[in-house]
């Protein structure tokens, strides 16, 4: 220990407790593999399950008192400025935490269900919590890549845990070699970042870009394009969005859910610290091309849902343009439309894996069709409620969160004259909102002798769906305060 | 400082909160009630769908018909972080929807029989009535939006839930045409608000952007434009009523009465409420567009209407000729056809809403809605031909009952304006004669076969229900001044506005409601 300072090796000061959340997942993680490994009988996923949640549970805690700090003392940098401690970070970590408190319920129900029951289905998800994470908080390129690939390693062998199915497996290839393919793009981007500023840290690249005026910007604006097409991939942007509805369709539900809110949320915040943070000055040049990429994602999505039979790639397809909706608000450049982006992940998280816990009750086969849910407002009517509430959501009808989520992102459009990106943005609403309304009247129209199904809905399901389906509620009737915690969230480049 | 003064001073008890609120919270309580006692649905439903209609009653009596303006506001913070109020008032234009609203929703939860799961029936209807409140009162783009948008699900429900064999295709587009619309409204709105901000902040409150008028003349034409077609496919005009034929048929009768009676008229009231009164410039600058196809409207769905086989569709047909009728009269600008515009809202929810009670209650006897399958009902059945009459005749505009005031002041009013509009509409009038003659000769006289002779007469009940809209067509059609009275100075005002905002001017300056309106401009400065 105290040999370092002798070599002259000095560590950057640490501040464990801004860093305790992550800690905590990972400890986590590693008991519950090391209790399943030393225990003489096999570990129950009960334990994999509780630890998880209580894990969770307790870095939430944990992350509001430094929300708490961040209001008080301001933002701060740790680890020789790799990771930002302030409010865009903390939001993500609670985000982050609340999705896995709710993906380890759901999972539980699901792989008990399914008779595959090994406790590294938790760890993995701790782990790739933990990645979502420290990629919300990364300050410096090479974390944000560190943290991606945490993320998206423990998301293959999730996606392929259900290995008797061989449509899992064949997601988990794909979305392993897409996966691996758009980190090439994102690596490549950054090289060229730190060829044209010189560094791989945010801040320092910002303070590059404020100081030096370009004679040739041509390896920046490269530097730009391949990171965009990095994170494209890995939020399902159109044109890069072709192995979602494969990977969605073949991976167990829960996991589904977890692709499809963290996933894209962790590479929303990637994306929205390194441009709205550190390419400030160059948003006349990047705003354009996410405003192409966010037209062509929500168009895509609305357009190729509604030609869908199968439930789960209309959804994948939706989940392709609600990243439509989210680049609309980064594209704005402005603090009002990352704010709108943080509100609009924010909840579509709870809309997106209430969906998919409901999907994941429903059945587990490969197939999801939708003549599946015939009847089921008859035979469930509380459970069709529940979902019908989910969908609209989805579709943007007032008095959801999704509606408030929507008129925000308008909102952030207009302020920066973006009439027909906001034109556009609504009418792909009204497309997508005709595959809402297939699956609800699939629900409620059936004819008379159709026995409605009537699933088996595990109590953890239950309490997850009464859960988000209350908040979609709540804060689609008032909005006010996770307006202001996401105005209180928005990314500063701290210098420290 | 007398605004404020007075807006402290004002109602204690906030009844338009109140009237909205009701129904929402009597929805949830009916949600839940125990499943183990349907017959309780729909008279718990009622009471609480009752208590909105005494509100709105007491709104009507305490109403001051002198008073040009907004009355019984409320407003109270909502999304602070957007500028967002829950802002609510009631002025002429408007208190007649809302009184319409609380009466129709109690009388089809108890006329009209569901058949099956009565408590989400009775939840919906709740719910829609809640919503259609909503509405009509908000005075915040935001909340009005809110509610144009969400009384669409209850009725999508109904449709759905409740409605004949085709009920998935017509509520799926019932849906989708009237959220296409609003879509590009609420771009619109954000665009009204974000644009008038300039330094006195963002606000949604519809009184003070239409005070502010701060947008340039294109942009306000564009917004206009995006609020119009929001609205016209909710009232619906020609080309894009093609929904409202579908809906109707495939609703139940219950959806098809408030449908007609109370959600069209969002349409027309939001042309007058949020298109005339935000932009008043591009209002005139559309007008002979707007009451073009309100003529086209009038003409084509009369047409269509004589030409149809099922009776249901045939009642829809007629709406789209009617809705016609108010639009040309809102696009007139002028005291009489506007205030003719607001009354046949009323008298057209009063009429259609009877007449598609009317239908439903044969449909139950007979299964049936086809008109050649019908004949010599009325020998069977005198006293339904009876009420049939009535609200036929009403729906025709024969004088003496109400549909004949509304036409003859929107005819009057927009004569001085839109000549040739007015003359072309005037047909409308005899063309209704005959569509509905036709199919009421068709289907009560001629000769009965065996299935019509058995068709039952009216019910006490179902007499009961039908009570209320003939007496509302017969007295609207006798001393129409109470309602008129109330109606003039708000839509004066209106006129005043668009001609203090546009190079628009009423046609006949001798008219006494300009002395109205040199005060109303007085007040202004």
């Amino acid at each position: 220990m105290s040999l370092l300072p002798l070599v002259g090796f000095t560590g950057p000061s640490i501040d464990w407790w801004a860093l305790l959340p992550q800690i905590i997942l990972l400890g986590a993680a590693l008991l519950i593999l090391l209790v399943s490994a030393l225990a003489p009988q096999r570990t129950s996923i009960s334990f994999a399950t509780a630890t998880t949640v209580c894990a969770s549970v307790t870095a939430w805690i944990v992350a509001f008192g430094l929300w708490n700090d961040i209001k008080k003392e301001g933002p701060s940098a740790s680890i020789a400025s790799a990771l930002a401690i302030d409010g865009f970070s903390i939001f993500f970590t609670m985000l982050v935490l609340i999705a896995l408190t709710i993906t380890a319920l759901l999972a539980h129900s699901y792989l008990g269900r399914e008779g595959i029951d090994p406790p590294e289905f938790h760890a993995l998800l701790l782990c790739s919590a933990a990645g979502a994470m420290v990629m919300a908080s990364a300050n410096d390129l090479i974390v944000i890549f560190l943290g991606l690939e945490a993320l998206s390693i423990g998301l293959y062998v999730m996606i392929a845990m259900h290995a008797r199915r061989p449509e899992a497996r064949e997601a988990a290839m794909k979305y392993f070699v897409l996966g691996a393919f758009s980190s090439a793009f994102l690596l490549y981007g950054i090289a060229l970042t730190y060829g044209s500023t010189g560094s791989t840290n945010l801040i320092h690249i910002r303070d590059y870009l404020d100081a030096v005026v370009f004679r040739d910007e041509h390896l920046l604006m490269a530097a730009m394009a391949l990171l965009l097409v990095g994170f494209s991939f890995k939020v399902a942007a159109a044109p890069f969005h072709f192995w979602a509805p494969d990977v969605y369709q073949g991976a167990p539900s829960p996991v589904t859910g977890w692709m499809a809110s963290i996933a894209k949320a962790a590479g929303f915040a990637a994306l929205l610290r390194i441009f709205f943070a550190a390419f400030a000055n160059y948003d006349a040049d990047w705003s354009p091309i996410v405003a192409v990429l966010a037209v062509l994602t929500l168009l895509v999505g609305a357009v190729m849902a509604i030609l869908q039979n199968d439930v789960k790639r209309m959804l994948a397809f939706s989940s392709v343009s609600h990243a439509g909706y989210v680049l609309v608000a980064v594209q704005s450049a402005s603090a009002s439309g990352t704010s709108a982006a943080l509100f609009y992940l924010f909840t579509y998280t709870f809309m997106v894996l209430g969906t998919f816990a409901i999907v994941g009750a429903m059945g587990t086969d490969g197939e999801h069709p939708l003549d599946r849910y015939s009847g089921l407002g008859r035979s469930r009517p509380v459970l069709a409620m529940t979902f019908t509430i989910l969908l609209l959501a989805q579709a943007g009808v007032p008095l959801t969160s999704g509606f408030v989520g929507k008129f925000q992102v308008i909102a952030a459009a207009v302020e920066d004259r973006g009439y027909v990106l906001a034109a556009v943005a609504m009418l792909s609403a009204v497309i997508s909102a005709f595959m809402y309304l297939r699956i609800v009247m699939a629900m409620y129209v059936a004819d008379d002798e159709v026995e409605g199904p009537s699933p088996k809905l595990h109590w953890t399901v239950s309490v997850v769906l009464i859960g988000v389906t209350g908040f979609t509620l709540l804060i689609g009737i008032v909005p006010q305060f996770l307006i202001e915690l996401a105005e209180d969230a928005v990314p500063v480049l701290i210098r420290g | 400082m007398i605004e404020l003064l007075s807006a402290q001073s004002g109602p204690a008890f906030p009844v338009l909160n109140a009237i909205i609120i009701v129904p929402a919270l009597g929805a949830l309580v009916v949600v839940l009630l125990p499943n183990s006692r349907p017959e309780m649905m729909r008279p718990i439903g009622a009471i609480f769908s009752s208590i909105a209609a005494a509100m709105s009653l007491y709104v009507m009596a305490q109403f001051s018909s002198h008073d040009p303006g907004f009355q019984f506001e409320s407003i109270q913070s909502w999304i602070p972080a957007l500028g967002i109020n829950w802002h609510v008032g009631v002025d002429g234009i408007s208190l007649w929807l809302v009184v319409l609203t609380g009466l129709i929703t109690p009388i089809v939860l108890l006329g009209v029989d569901p058949h099956h799961d009565p408590k989400p029936y009775t939840a919906w209807l709740l719910l829609l009535q809640a919503g259609s409140f909503g509405a009509f009162l908000s005075l915040d783009l935001f909340l009005f939006f809110v509610m144009f948008e969400i009384v669409l699900v209850p009725m999508y429900m109904l449709i759905g839930g409740w409605g004949y064999d085709d009920r998935r295709y017509a509520a799926t587009k019932f849906f989708l045409y009237t959220m296409a619309g609003s879509a590009l409204m609420l771009v619109a709105i954000v665009s009204v608000a974000t644009l008038s901000a300039g330094d006195q902040g963002i606000t949604f409150n519809v009184i003070e952007l239409a005070q502010r008028q701060a947008l340039s003349t294109n942009t306000a034409r564009w917004c206009f434009l995006a609020f119009a077609l929001a609205f016209v496919i909710k009232v619906p005009i020609f080309p894009v009523h093609t929904w409202l034929p579908d809906a109707h048929t495939q609703a139940p009768t219950a959806g098809s009465v408030v449908l007609a009676a109370v959600m069209l008229k969002l349409g027309t009231y939001g042309l007058l409420r949020f298109g005339l009164y935000l932009f008043p410039e591009a209002s005139v600058w559309s007008a002979p567009t707007l009451a073009t196809l309100g003529v086209i409207g009038v003409v084509y769905g009369a047409v269509v209407a004589t030409m149809q086989k099922d009776l249901k569709r045939l009642v829809a047909y007629s709406s789209v000729a009617h809705m016609g009728f108010i639009v040309l009269g809102i696009f007139a600008f002028t005291t009489q056809s506007l205030e003719g515009g607001v009354l046949q809202m009323v008298n057209h929810g009063l009429s259609t809403g009877a007449l598609f009670l009317l239908v439903g209650m044969l449909y139950e006897r007979r299964k049936t809605r086809a008109i050649e399958e019908l004949s010599g009902i009325q020998s069977a059945a005198p006293i339904f031909a009876g009420f049939f009459t009535i609200v036929m005749l009403s729906s025709i505009g024969v004088p003496g009952l109400n549909g004949f005031v509304g036409e003859f002041l929107i005819l009057i009013g927009s004569y001085d304006t839109r000549r040739w509009w007015t003359i072309i509409a005037a047909t409308g009038v005899i063309l209704a004669a005959l569509y509905l003659l036709w199919a009421y000769q068709r289907v009560f006289h001629g000769e009965p076969t065996p299935a019509d002779e058995a068709t039952p007469d009216l019910t006490l009940r179902e007499g009961l229900i039908l009570a209320p809209f003939v007496v509302g067509i017969v007295f609207l059609g006798v001393y129409p001044k109470p309602v008129l009275d109330r109606i003039e100075p708000a839509v004066n005002e209106l006129i005043a506005h668009i001609e203090n905002h546009s190079d628009y001017e009423r046609p006949n300056p001798a008219d006494p409601v300009v002395v109205d309106h040199n005060q109303s401009s007085k007040d202004d400065h």
